[in-house]
This record gives C-alpha cells, structure tokens and sequence, in this order.
C-alpha cells in the first residue's frame, strides 16, 4: 500500500473506513481507561478527559489537518506501528535525541502517552499492561541514563516471558560510536536480556523493524524486544508501507517457533497419566499466556488430577475449584510440596522449574517421572531430566491430549485425593498458617492481604511487589480469573508493583487494580504516585509497613543469627506524603479498621492509599532453606509464629 | 511418603538422588550454525555462550556463497547435554538460522596454521624435510625465519607444531576447525527449504 503523509494514524476519515491490512483492534474505536466503562457516568469523565487532554475531535480534526501539511517522518511510522498492534497507551519520558517522537505524539491522539517519573516505571507499567491484557506493552525512552534506566524493567519482562517493546532514542547515526552526549551503546547492553534487538538508522527500515519487534515479542515464548532509533532516522521523511503479517513471518526464517506438540509425544504423556497412581499438574505462565486456563480444567477434571502452580502460574485455575490445590516452591504450601514429594508423576506446563520450585534437584521429587510441555525447547531438560519433553504451546497441546487421556472414574482417585485433602488440612492447622488477625499485638500481613481479596470479590488484579508481601499477596488473596495476579518472579524486581500497577488499570479498565507492597519496594518506586494523579490512575495501594525490609530480615533471622543489618527501615509519615500528592489516604492498626479502608478504598475514583501498620517480626513460613529440598522445611521461627 | 503404597521403590528405603541433566562426561562437539550475515550477529553467539557459561575453544566465522548468509563452525569442550542446551539457546537467536551437532557425524574437520619458525643454514634443511613429510609448505623464507603453512585436522596440526616447536616458534597462528559433513547432503540448502 502506498504511504504518504500522515497515513496509518486513524484520522476521522480512516475511523470511518478502516484500511483492510489493519487489524481490527487498531481502528478508530478506542478503549476507555475510565473505570465502569460503559455507563453514562463513565462517558461522560471520558468526554471530559479527553477534551483536557485536548483529543476531542476538534483536535482530532487539527492534527489531521497538520500532519496533511507536512511530510511522513520516521516518528509518524513508530506512532503507526504500535497503533497497528492495537496498542492504545504507551509510557515514556521525554529527552534529547527522543524529542522528534515527542513533537509528532500530539498528531496521533488515537495513542495515549502516560508520563512517568523514571524511565523504570515506564518498563514497569508497560510489563503491567501487557500481563494484565496479553497484549504487547510499549515503553519509551531517550538515549543514555533514560535507557539505562529502562533496562532493570526490561530483564524484568525478559525473566518473566513478558511481550514488550522498548523503544529508545539514539544519537545521530554520524555520531555513534563518538561517546556523543547522552550516548551508550544501549543494543549492546540490552542484547542479553532480550529476545531481540535491533538499532535502526533508516527511516525506511521502521515499518519493518517495528512489526518484526512486535512479532518477535508476542509470538512463541513472548519477551521483551528492543529498537533503538537514531534520532536522524525519527526526522528522515519516508513513504515506506507497514508490512503484512505475512511479509513480517516470511522475513523472519530464524524465528520459526514449534507450537503444536509432537502426536507421538502427546501419546506418550496419555501413556503416562493412565499408569500414575499419584500424578500432579503443575500449571505454569505458561497456561496464561497461552489461554489454556480451560483446557487446563477440562484435562484435570477428565483425569482427576490435582493441580498446583507457580509463583506466574497463580490465576491457572480458580482456586476454589476441588482440584487446584496450590502454590509450591521455596515459599509453597506444605500440602503442595508434600504432594510434589510423594508424586509418581509431574505434569509440567509451561513452567521451567526453577531453583525457587524445585530446591535441591538431588532431592526433589524422587518417586516422579516428569512430562514436560513447554513452547521454548530450550527450558526442556535445563534444570531437571525429563522423561517425556513436549515442545509446543499450552493450548494446543492440552487441547489435543484431551482426547487421548481416559476419564479416570472417581473411586480409582478417591484415596490419592482423601490423603491430599488430609495433608491439606494438616497444612492449614499449622501455626504459620491463619492464626488470627493479631501478630504480636500488631496486624498480621497474611491477615490483610486475604481481607482484601475477599473485599475486591477476588476479582481485582493484585499486583505484588517483591518479598514477603509478594508471598503473602500469593497465598492469601484467593485467585478467581486469570491475570488478576501480576508479579515479578524471575527478576524478583522490588519496586515493581507500583509502576506495574499502573499499566494492569490502564489495560483493564474494568477491574480494580491494587498494587500490594511492602514498605521497601514502594519507597523504590514511590516517585510513579505523581504519575497516578497527574493520569488519574485508579490504582490502590495497599502498604505493608513494617518498617522492614521484612523478607531480609527474616534471613537475616533465620540464615544469618539474627545479624540485622541494614534492614530496618525509615519511612515517612505516608498519610502525609499521600495528602502531599493529593491522594486519598488511610492508616490501619487494628483488624476491624481493615475491611472499611479497603472498602474506602475501592470507591474512591483515582488512585488512593491504605497504609497498614502489620507486625515487624512476621516470617512467611514455611521457608525451603536455599540449597535443601521441598521435604526440608522450616515451618517454626522465633516467637511471632509459634 | 507412599501414600498409597505404590511407590516406585519401597516406600520404607531412601529414594536414589534425582539425577540431573547430563552425564558430566566432558567431550570436544563441533557445532555448525547458519546465521544471517547481520553486523552483531557474532556477538550475539560470543554473548550468549558467556552468559550461558559455555566455553568455546575455537570459532572460525566465514559470508557463504549467498552473501545474505554465514557460517560459524564452533568448537566446544562439554557434556553432551550441555552441548544440546548450548544448540537450543544458540537456535532462540532470531540471526541464528539452523544450529547442527556435526560431532558424531562423518565429517571432514580441517584447520590451517601458519608458523613462523627460526631457521637458520643448519636447521633450514631439516626444517624443510619435515614441512615436506606432513604435507605442509613454506609459503615465506627470509634469512633467519620461514613461514610453514599447514591444513590438517586439529591433532595433525598438532603434531607438526609440536616438531616445530624444538626449532623454536616465533608466530603461530590458526584458524580453528572448520567443518563439512561427508556425503551429499548440505546444512546451507536444508536451512534454505
């Protein structure tokens, strides 16, 4: 298709007859970010946002009628790129050699801009965005410290098998290699933590690089993708079309991933399911990022296996269906890991058994013949030795060995599961496991997390940060609906959950989106709160404060004689600091206040705060002692939970 | 840990230790990769063998006759499964096209050396003998020095630069291993199809 000026952004006239080769999610409707989208209230904010943000059609109209007088530049084709893909917001932060992105944003209003604090956020929120919607999330930046700054949020997504774009400004193409101002060699620091990268010089290359970047990202195993553009390249005039999806596959001969999961293969795991006597499911990301969620119920309730999951895996299954039966791992219910233990067969789906699942691999799991099933070949066999590898997506392979396995009749299952049941109940009588409200006279964090699961209908994205609050956000909310639990498992990012927060509300506008953090992680990232007013946000901040960096403290505890360096923690007076922001804010003490601040919370319309004061010396327990196996937990630590 | 009583092995004795992937028998592979003639594909390949701690022991990088396409031969000292991972990673490379383990394959494994060697009017002769029983040649003479040139495999350039080396060596360089498998078959033409 020819190009010429301003082509590919949806003007009025492109809204009304979208061009055939466009998706149709990138036409001239757009998503409303307004929570309660559809009512005539949530119109009406729409309405009225948008003629602050000056995207009303008047605007509308202008821009079309600028970009109508002046040439294509390679800035109009990134705006157009990402438009294509149905993305509708991106994050960024503006800067030198990135400017001439900037001075074409405002023609395109079809494509929101959130402005961050720090380029992390940026990273964060777009990770945020693609994990709560499965679309790719975009994140922008200039050269030098703003790239920089992007990468901690980039090998976040790349540990996490997160789709994302990064886009970064360069120096002019003259000046590379010159250590010009602001200059890095970004692509080289970027290439080990992504799937791909590329450093475009040639306006002419965008179209290409950009849908390739986007291909690469959401297709296989997804994952972070880079494109670093000379700031020349952003002002080069160019008429050169998007390509087609086909033309972006048949460019691409080295990325040709395997989906469908070998017949012989998916036989042999049938095979092994009607031998098992004690088999388990282990249901990975994996599942969610392949929606296989119903294909993963329909294969547990056909065979009768119980399914546990990982830190990402949670969300697979709703949790109250009778055979999710948990979270396993360093920090996994006991009845899960007992279960893993005592298993003769493991189920892998997309997961890749990671030290913090597995423990001591010597030791892990010694009666089980392990199946494995996961897009990225290169997972099958790189921790543990697997006795049937399957490569290929979730989806499609649990769909077609659904008819290869027999329904197993319930009397065949009934004592494996009767003993499950019991080593459930023995798990959840355990002193660390739901032992009030109270934890030395002070909130207990498990206590409050689970009070705001049920006070959201288990239906609001919780988005965790790192260490104990991520824990006890993964054990204790209660998980209903798939990606309605965000967090940062492979990287272990802290300062994680604000940011990410910010991206799952724009991105599901529909849901309530609270980002759960320790006192920690939030002052990390505290800077994004301006971020949250200035975008009228909805995101709610539940605060676990214990004036600790509180999983540190618990090593430091248990592993390192109670040496208690630097993790004890200043913070300010967070009611205050919300006040400052203009952030409606509550203080928690005591376990009545809980449920009414959450409550408060939840009907605020923008982002709003809870402050809770939980106990200093809570441990999350049980702990697997880095190193040990899953049958060597520490279930009892200290005074607070015993 | 038997609940049922079923267990593989008696539920009462200690389970044998999960083994862990690979023998740990350590072996030379060659691996025959395809890649896409791109500024920074290289690094890329040096990149993730660092970072996936996979040490190589030569690397020979050379344009096909398709100037769109290379061919890297690299050479590696590890277990067969580590070698395997190293193939899976090294294929998740979007440049990197086809990815081959031509180790246990009949294959024709060559390198060229060239040695700088001393020589001198009472060793030049000697010198020249021995260039001539291994096949090799002097492709420079100067007064007090001559350039060998060798192409054999790895353990017969070995051998000559081990004779070689009682003349004393100056210079040495090699090329390390490249690699084609025997027989009609060709990994370019099965990564064009």
């Amino acid at each position: 298709m020819a190009m010429t000026k301003g082509d590919g952004a949806a003007g009025p006239s492109e809204a009304a007859a979208p061009a055939p080769t466009r998706p149709a999610t990138a036409g001239g409707t757009r998503r409303s970010h307004v929570p309660g989208a559809g009512t005539a209230a949530a119109e009406a904010v729409e309405k009225a946002r948008r003629e602050m943000l000056h995207e009303g059609n008047q605007a509308r109209q202008e821009a079309a009628e600028r970009r109508q007088k002046r040439a294509r530049i390679g800035a109009d084709v990134v705006v157009e790129a990402i438009l294509r893909q149905g993305v509708d917001v991106l994050f960024g932060y503006p800067g030198g050699v990135i400017l001439p992105l900037y001075d074409v944003l405002g023609d395109h209003p079809d494509l929101r801009h959130v402005l961050v604090r720090h380029e992390q956020g940026a990273a964060h929120a777009a990770d945020g965005y693609a994990r709560a919607t499965g679309k790719v999330g975009v994140c922008l930046g200039t050269s030098g410290p703003a790239a920089t700054n992007l990468v901690t949020g980039i090998a976040t997504a790349q540990l996490d098998s997160i789709p994302m774009v990064a886009i970064t400004g360069n120096v002019p193409a003259a000046l590379l290699g010159k250590d010009a101002f602001q200059e890095i060699d970004i692509t080289g620091i970027t290439l080990p933590m992504t799937k791909h990268n590329y450093l475009v010089r040639d306006a002419n290359d965008l179209p290409r690089v950009l849908a390739e970047a986007f291909h690469i990202a959401r297709t296989g195993r997804p994952g972070p993708v880079h494109v670093d553009i000379t700031k020349d390249a952003l002002q080069q005039e160019t008429d050169a079309p998007h390509p087609t999806d086909e033309e972006v596959a048949a460019g691409l001969p080295g990325f040709r991933p395997t989906v469908g999961g070998h017949p012989r293969q998916l036989k042999l795991i049938a095979e092994e399911i009607a031998k098992a006597r004690r088999p388990i499911i282990f249901a990975g990301h994996g599942i969610l990022i392949a929606d296989a969620t119903e294909e993963l119920r329909a294969l547990a309730e056909k065979t009768r296996i119980p399914v546990a999951w990982t830190l990402l895996g949670i969300g697979a299954m709703d949790e109250t269906h009778p055979l999710a039966y948990g979270y396993m791992g360093m920090h996994g219910w006991k009845h899960v890991n007992r279960a893993i233990q005592a298993s003769d067969l493991i189920v892998a789906v997309g997961m890749r058994f990671d030290d913090r699942v597995t423990g001591n691999v010597r030791t892990y799991a010694p009666y089980a013949r392990i199946v494995h099933v996961d897009i990225d070949p290169a997972e099958i066999g790189k921790n543990v030795a697997v006795d049937v590898p399957v490569v290929g997506d979730a989806k499609r392979v649990l769909g077609g060995l659904l008819p290869l396995v027999h329904e197993v009749p319930e009397a065949d299952r009934a004592p494996y599961l009767a003993q499950l049941a019991e080593w459930r109940r023995e798990s959840e009588g355990s002193s660390w496991h739901g032992s009030g409200a109270w934890r030395d006279g002070q909130l207990s964090a498990d206590f409050v997390v689970a009070q705001i699961g049920e006070a959201t209908g288990h239906d609001a994205t919780l988005v965790a940060d790192v260490g104990q609050n991520q824990m006890w956000t993964a054990r204790y909310a209660g998980y209903r609906r798939p990606n309605s639990h965000l967090s940062s498992g492979g990287l272990g990012t802290m300062g994680y959950a604000l940011p990410a927060a910010m991206g799952a509300a724009l991105g599901r506008p529909d849901k309530a989106t609270w980002a759960v953090c320790g006192d920690g992680g939030f002052q990390m990232t505290i800077q994004e709160l301006a971020t949250l007013v200035q975008d009228r946000i909805p995101v709610r901040i539940a605060l676990l404060d214990n004036k600790k960096l509180g999983m540190i403290r618990q090593w430091q505890e248990i592993f390192y004689s109670g040496n208690y360096h630097s993790s004890n923690m200043f913070g300010p007076d967070y009611l205050k600091l919300a006040d400052a922001y203009g952030i409606p804010a509550w203080k928690v003490r005591t376990p009545e206040e809980v449920r009414p601040a959450v409550e408060a919370a939840n009907a605020v319309d923008g982002p709003a705060l809870v402050w809770f004061e939980i106990a200093e010396a809570q441990n999350v327990l049980p702990i697997m002692p880095a190193g040990k196996g899953l049958s060597d937990l520490i279930e009892t630590w200290g005074g607070a939970d015993e | 840990m038997s609940p049922d009583g079923s267990a593989r092995g008696p539920a009462h004795s200690a389970p044998p230790p999960r083994a862990l992937p690979g023998t740990g028998e350590q072996r030379r592979h060659v691996l025959v990769a395809i890649v896409n003639n791109r500024p920074g594909v290289l690094n890329r390949v040096a990149s993730l063998m660092r970072a996936r701690n996979f040490n190589i022991e030569s690397l020979a990088v050379s344009h096909l006759d398709d100037p769109e396409i290379s061919r890297m031969t690299i050479t590696l000292r590890a277990d067969d499964v580590l070698v395997e991972q190293a193939a899976k990673q090294l294929y998740k490379i979007i440049d990197v096209l086809k990815v081959q383990d031509v180790t246990d394959e009949p294959t024709v494994q060559h390198e060229l050396a060239l040695v700088k060697v001393r020589a001198t009017d009472r060793t030049r002769g000697e010198l020249i003998s021995i260039v001539e029983m291994y096949k090799a040649r002097i492709v420079d003479m100067a007064p007090e020095a001559v350039i060998v040139e060798t192409v054999g495999t790895e353990s017969e350039v070995d051998a000559l630069i081990a004779l070689l080396r009682g003349y004393g060596i100056k210079e040495l360089v090699r090329t390390g291993t490249v690699v084609m498998s025997r027989g009609a078959q060709s990994i370019e033409e099965a990564t064009k199809r």
